[in-house]
């Protein structure tokens, strides 16, 4: 049992170096170092809404007619409504779905895709083919579109868009994942713990899934912005949060139609997910320097 | 030869998934819901439509059955009636295809013509403030959701400006000034062949608009695609020689390196083609686009299912479609290709 401990601990000095790597890269780069800090603002402001936002309680849904239509202020920064709610708060506490609930759909889209990946790489034959034949079935659809007829037919709702979402985002990974594990397949220490008679699953589990944490993390990263790209996109077609709550993507539909003459409505909400998203493409970008997953497709 | 066999083996894999996306979209909408013949009549089914259906449907016969029955109707073109306007899917699909396709295609257009230079000229001048500019502009493309480019082009052309229409494909007084003849329902060819000038100018205004907010991420792709590959390229050997026998700059760049850099660029090209059909459909209801997406939009508001469902199986049958074009025209253009 002592010789199994070996690779597996030289490995994770290996990942901690890359990580370290990784860290110190971010934080000599102030484009990195700013998005890192903006996205990290962001979570934090969605985890703590309730006490952030000036009005939670509008911030929640909870109407104000006197305030119907007001013009940015001292009040209110980023003006109110039409049912006279400040969007300042809105826009706070819509971070939480629009932002915490993409991280959780790539979560559980690596959770579910990176484990079949690494069994069609390390197993080969009939299994993986049948995990990628499936998955390129998945693959066929634009994603998008997949996610909006799963959401509709699971019916409107966050967490029926998000079940769409992670539905139509776990073959990326498993496609991902099954190009490192074929790769690392060839390594010594996998070899090594084949020959003194590792399981299978041991070696998917022990040796072969925590190495591929590191392309994952970037591609997660990466994909991130393009997920909640799509997240406000079927928030913005009615797919997703329903009213009263907040949703950057809901509160920029709802704004449309007052641009011409309230344009702070759906300008707020709108540059929140634009600047969100921004900041993870120029991080993943950074990220998929040091990195390149991409080596493995 | 290899290449002919590549092709027939791309062809017979594409067939091979477009069956499979069949049994998706008959899983997803047969399978799934509780009560898929409630969703096929819509929100005000009583329960004898709701028992008539399911018999129309076969939704209680074997699941096997169910699906041989969904492929035959499929096969003849039948992708059932749309709830809210009666009429047949594939007639609502192919009479709005033409406005979604003008559209598309300006914004592929414009977005290839633009990305492909802007990203060899990025590449040429690495790190120069151009370069810099062009990095800027393609991660900003990404990043910007359509349907809110859209509005602020909108606020920017419409309200402050006013040089542009806020939507439409065309004026609501040209129906009655210079009605434009349907001839391909392309709205700019069909203004073309018949000389219409003022509705060519007006169609034209109609456009800019809406190709911009579409083409924003895949011109933000492609110019960063064609960078990259341009810049692998501009490292090799044969460039380095070419650039010694002092071969004009821009030979060096536009033919000798481009030229093997173009491939990655058009898978990129075929990729955001299929992105910038979802895309349509936002930037088709922030500009009231009569096209498809804004009937799909209208079918998922109204919960209008075979609507939702046809328009689905189009769709992924289309991007099988264009992945196959793209990888044919690769093959023909990199023998390379077929050996992979």
């Amino acid at each position: 049992m002592a010789v199994e401990q070996v690779p597996a601990l030289e490995l994770e000095t290996q990942s901690a170096r890359t990580f370290r790597h990784a860290l110190n890269v971010i934080a000599r780069d102030p484009l990195s170092l700013a998005s890192t800090i903006v996205i990290i603002l962001f979570i934090f402001m969605a985890l703590f809404a309730k006490q952030i936002a000036p009005y939670p309680l509008e911030g929640a849904g909870k109407t104000n007619v006197d305030n119907s239509l007001i013009a940015p202020s001292r009040e209110h920064p980023f003006g109110a409504d039409l049912l006279g709610r400040d969007i300042l708060s809105r826009v706070i506490v819509g971070a939480r779905p629009a932002l915490i609930v993409p991280i959780g759909v790539v979560l559980f889209a690596v959770l579910i895709g990176a484990p079949l990946g690494a069994i069609a790489g390390y197993k080969g034959g009939w299994v993986d083919e049948v995990i990628m034949r499936v998955t390129d079935l998945f693959l066929a659809f634009p994603s998008l579109l997949l996610a909006m007829a799963i959401a509709s037919a699971l019916g409107r709702g966050l967490d029926k868009a998000a079940i769409a979402l992670v539905v139509s985002w776990w073959p990326w990974y498993t496609r991902l994942v099954r190009g490192v594990t074929l790769s690392l397949k060839e390594r010594y220490f996998v070899e090594a713990a084949q020959a003194i008679g590792v399981s299978d699953w041991t070696i998917i589990l022990r040796h072969i899934l925590p190495n591929t944490i590191s392309p994952v993390l970037v591609q997660a990263t990466v994909d991130l912005g393009t997920v909640i790209l799509a997240m406000g996109g079927l928030a913005f077609l009615g797919l997703g949060t329903q009213p009263p709550s907040p949703d950057w993507g809901l509160m920029v539909s709802e704004g449309r139609a007052y641009i011409l003459t309230q344009w702070w409505i759906a300008t707020f909400p709108g540059m929140a997910i634009f600047i969100v998203v921004l900041a993870f493409n120029l991080l993943g970008d950074t990220l998929r320097d040091i990195f390149d997953p991409r080596q493995y497709k | 030869m290899r290449q002919l066999e590549f092709i027939i083996r791309r062809v017979l894999t594409s067939i091979f998934v477009l069956i499979g996306v069949s049994v998706m979209t008959f899983v997803i909408s047969r399978v799934i819901p509780t009560n898929a013949a409630a969703l096929y009549i819509g929100p005000k089914a009583r329960p004898e439509d709701i028992e008539r259906v399911t018999k129309q449907l076969g939704l209680d016969k074997p699941l096997p059955v169910q699906y041989a029955v969904y492929m035959t109707e499929l096969l003849h073109g039948d992708l059932g009636n749309s709830i809210s306007t009666k009429r047949p899917v594939l007639d609502e699909i192919t009479g709005r295809l033409p406005a979604t396709l003008e559209l598309l295609f300006s914004a592929m257009l414009f977005a290839t013509l633009v990305g492909v230079p802007l990203g060899v000229l990025s590449a040429r001048w690495q790190g120069n403030p151009l370069d810099i500019g062009v990095r800027t502009l393609s991660i900003l493309g990404v990043s910007m959701p359509a349907f809110y480019l859209g509005l602020l082009l909108q606020i920017l052309f419409f309200r402050n400006l006013d040089i542009l229409p806020l939507a439409g494909r065309v004026s609501g007084d040209l129906r009655f000034t210079n009605p434009i003849q349907p001839i391909t329902n392309f709205f700019l060819i069909d203004s073309l062949l018949t000389r219409n000038w003022v509705a060519l100018k007006d169609v034209f205004l109609h456009l800019i608009l809406p190709s911009l907010t579409l083409a924003a991420y895949p011109l933000g792709l492609i110019a960063r695609m064609t960078r990259a590959a341009m810049l692998e390229t501009l490292e090799q050997d044969y460039i380095r020689t070419a650039r010694a026998y002092g071969i004009r700059d821009y030979v060096v760049t536009y033919l000798y390196a481009l030229k093997n850099a173009i491939n990655p660029t058009l898978t990129v090209v075929g990729l955001t083609f299929a992105f910038a059909l979802t895309g349509a459909f936002f930037v088709e209801i922030i500009f009231n686009w009569p096209g498809l997406g804004l009937f799909t939009v209208r079918s998922l508001l109204n919960v209008d299912y075979p609507a939702v469902m046809g328009v689905t199986l189009f769709g992924a049958t289309g991007y099988v479609l264009i992945n196959l074009f793209v990888d044919i025209i690769q093959a023909w253009m990199d023998p390379r290709v077929s050996l992979k």
